[in-house]
């Protein structure tokens, strides 16, 4: 296929571990040691004040790791076109939901039904950001981020827009986590620019490819990329903070799907 | 943008399976939602059921992926001789080069509603049977899709509520423009279940009746399930003069509420004038617009606003919902289906079950077919979280693309 090229201009993340992005790079590189600890959400201060009552923690997941990106890629967002491609979506919401319905009293709570879109968190975004740009919301399964990755490319690419991809997991309770063992809430957001600016990070060229996914040699973070569909970027983040850090350009293989990889060179702006 | 050609599509709802039951049903007026009687529902209200669907079997290898959404893929994709033309894309372009992009909203939810009322009454558990990554999650119908063709190429599906498979058009757009794709399977599948009959129920916008959309006395919505597909291609040099080409789309976001939409339908006119403006098209040369008309009191508002704004009020307009159900995560295909048997057959389509034409919408609203030859029409999606996606189709030999 043709390479896709663009530029990484911001980056947010938060997980177990990981407070965000700036904290984090370290960590990827090893000059740092991982800490397994809890993922702390903060409290969406850009939601007004019903919209904030109704927010769940995929929406304020969400909302902290694209505001962090947006940040770092000094952007201003009310017409910036966004990605979100989630693994499952708000899992406490849908056991709710599954869970009254399988009860005698059948009445779910009209906030639950409208949260249980996998656009909810789109909703919420657009709302805290005035953003009337297009959001395409995606899902892959374990596959969600390279899924989002691509088609942000194909925006910046064809349509010559910056473009803002977040993907994020939270966790099912029982029963549904032992079919769905997403241990903890993780969040990961990238600003995609089509030109250079002051602020990119790194480019990136995207392509196809049948090779094998690259794992990571440290357990602790290889157990973070495989237990979250959104963790499977961390080799992507660790290929970046390399190349900011010692101006060497990094050839990565992303997972995507079962027979289909993403190949992506990243290269020090 | 540079048109795109939909070299073969299908569509199965509660008017028929595949075009030629769709056409008819169209031409007819068939009236086929019925008071609910799905699964265990105990509601006040109207559905468009696809009759048949306990009896789909899945293919030997793909048991896992066996669930009501899948089995509605599966029937609609053998509709229309739609199976075959994708294995002849496949052998022209390789597997590797055709995309998968599928709207739903809701998967196969049902499985999972069935799954908690059969919980282990000691351990809570669900059963064994109930395979999540196939059935419930939200990639599942497109994951199947992929894999009933044995395609190799990219695929996602696109969830976002009500304009998932109109989005779907966009994004094998992007794709088919970047050279990632020479071509795209896109289309979109929902099918009933508790939580949406439920859910649509809690937020009162549930009519007891069949839907009106853009009646006076509308008074919500009827459920139903549909699944359309396309195969969406670079056009060939020398088109069929009955060939649908995509002309033009538009995207946006409210940025307004959950699950109203904005009074005034900013979005909405947003999402319309670049569809326009893609098309190099102003909104005169549109001859006919297929609404999202869902028959809500506050969608069918909007959506007339806006199209007041951006259209003249004699544009002629009309809801396919009245027919079909509101489809959802599938409506958008399928609605874009029923505009290429508008523009190929030379009518247009009237709103079914309305009786009186609210006059505040102000809208040149059709109760009835009529024949009327037809170069470009339009076609509305909107969705929960203030998503919007509107289409420009044309049909090749008014448009002069040969």
């Amino acid at each position: 296929m043709t390479v896709l090229t663009a530029y990484i201009s911001g980056i947010g993340l938060l997980g177990p571990g990981l407070s965000s992005w700036a904290a984090s790079s370290a960590i990827l590189k090893g000059t740092q040691p991982y800490e397994a600890n809890k993922t702390i959400i903060p409290a969406p201060e850009l939601l007004p004040a019903a919209e904030r009552r109704r927010a769940s923690n995929i929406v304020k997941l969400s909302l902290a790791t694209s505001l962090e990106a947006l940040a770092t890629a000094d952007m201003l967002t009310t017409d910036l076109p966004s990605v979100f491609s989630f693994s499952n979506g708000d899992g406490l919401n849908c056991h709710s939901i599954c869970e009254c319905l399988a009860s005698e009293d059948r009445e779910i709570s009209p906030t639950r039904f409208h949260n249980s879109v996998h656009n909810a968190v789109a909703g919420y975004w657009s709302i805290a950001t005035k953003n009337m740009a297009t959001s395409s919301v995606l899902c892959a399964y374990d596959g969600s981020f390279g899924a989002g990755l691509l088609d942000a490319m194909t925006q910046v690419v064809v349509d010559d827009t910056a473009c803002i991809l977040m993907t994020s997991d939270t966790p099912y309770p029982e029963p549904m986590h032992s079919k769905r063992p997403i241990p903890d809430n993780f969040g990961m957001a990238l600003v995609i620019t089509p030109q250079i600016t002051a602020q990119s990070i790194a480019k990136i060229s995207v392509d196809v490819t049948q090779e094998a996914a690259d794992i990571f040699s440290d357990p602790l973070l290889e157990s973070l990329r495989s237990h979250y569909p959104s963790g499977r970027s961390l080799p992507l983040l660790q290929a970046i903070a390399f190349a900011q850090s010692q101006a060497q350009s990094k050839r990565v293989i992303i997972d995507y799907l079962e027979d289909l990889r993403l190949l992506v060179e990243v290269t020090p702006c | 943008m540079k048109p795109l050609l939909l070299s073969h599509f299908t569509a199965t709802s509660c008017i028929g399976r595949g075009l030629s039951e769709t056409l008819n049903a169209l031409q007819q007026g068939l009236h086929a939602l019925k008071p609910c009687d799905f699964e265990t529902v105990d509601l006040q209200t109207y559905i468009g059921e696809v009759e048949g669907l306990d009896t789909v079997k899945m293919p030997p290898h793909m048991q896992a992926y066996d669930c009501r959404n899948n089995r509605l893929a599966q029937l609609a994709m053998m509709q229309d001789g739609f199976d075959q033309a994708v294995m002849e894309a496949a052998q022209q372009y390789g597997r590797d080069r055709i995309g998968v992009f599928i709207g739903t909203s809701t998967s196969g939810i049902l499985e999972t509603e069935i799954a908690f009322r059969n919980r282990d009454m000691e351990t809570g558990k669900l059963p064994e049977d109930f395979i999540y990554p196939k059935t419930q999650n939200t990639y599942s119908v497109a994951d199947f899709t992929r894999h009933y063709f044995d395609l190799t190429g990219p695929a996602f599906a696109v969830s976002s509520a009500c304009s998932s498979s109109a989005k779907v058009f966009g994004t094998a757009r992007r794709m088919i423009e970047a050279g990632v794709i020479d071509a795209a399977v896109i289309g979109g599948v929902d099918t009933l279940c508790l939580t949406t009959l439920y859910g649509f129920n809690s937020l009162g916008l549930l009519s007891p009746q069949a839907c009106r959309p853009c009646d006076a006395e509308r008074d919500g919505i009827s459920i139903g399930e549909a699944a359309a597909f396309i195969l969406l291609e670079r056009p060939t040099e020398q088109l069929d003069d009955d060939s649908i080409l995509l002309l033009g789309l538009g995207e946006s976001s409210d940025a307004y509420h959950m699950s109203s939409p904005h009074p005034e339908g900013l979005g909405a006119q947003m999402a319309m004038q670049q569809a326009l403006k893609t098309a190099a098209l102003t909104a005169s040369d549109i001859d006919y617009i297929n609404l999202h008309g869902t028959s809500t009191p506050s969608n069918d508002a909007a959506e007339a606003k806006a199209v007041n704004a951006v259209f003249n009020t004699q544009v002629p307009c009309s809801s396919s919902k009245g027919a079909t159900g509101h489809t959802l995560g599938a409506a958008g295909a399928i609605e874009a289906i029923i505009c290429a048997l508008a523009l190929r057959h030379a009518f247009i389509p009237g709103g079914l079950n309305t009786q009186h034409i609210d006059p505040q919408l102000n809208i040149n609203y059709q109760l009835e077919n009529k024949p009327q030859t037809l170069k470009r029409v339009m076609s509305n999606s909107f969705g929960f979280g203030g998503t919007n996606c509107s289409l420009v189709l044309g049909l090749a030999k008014q448009i002069g693309s040969n």
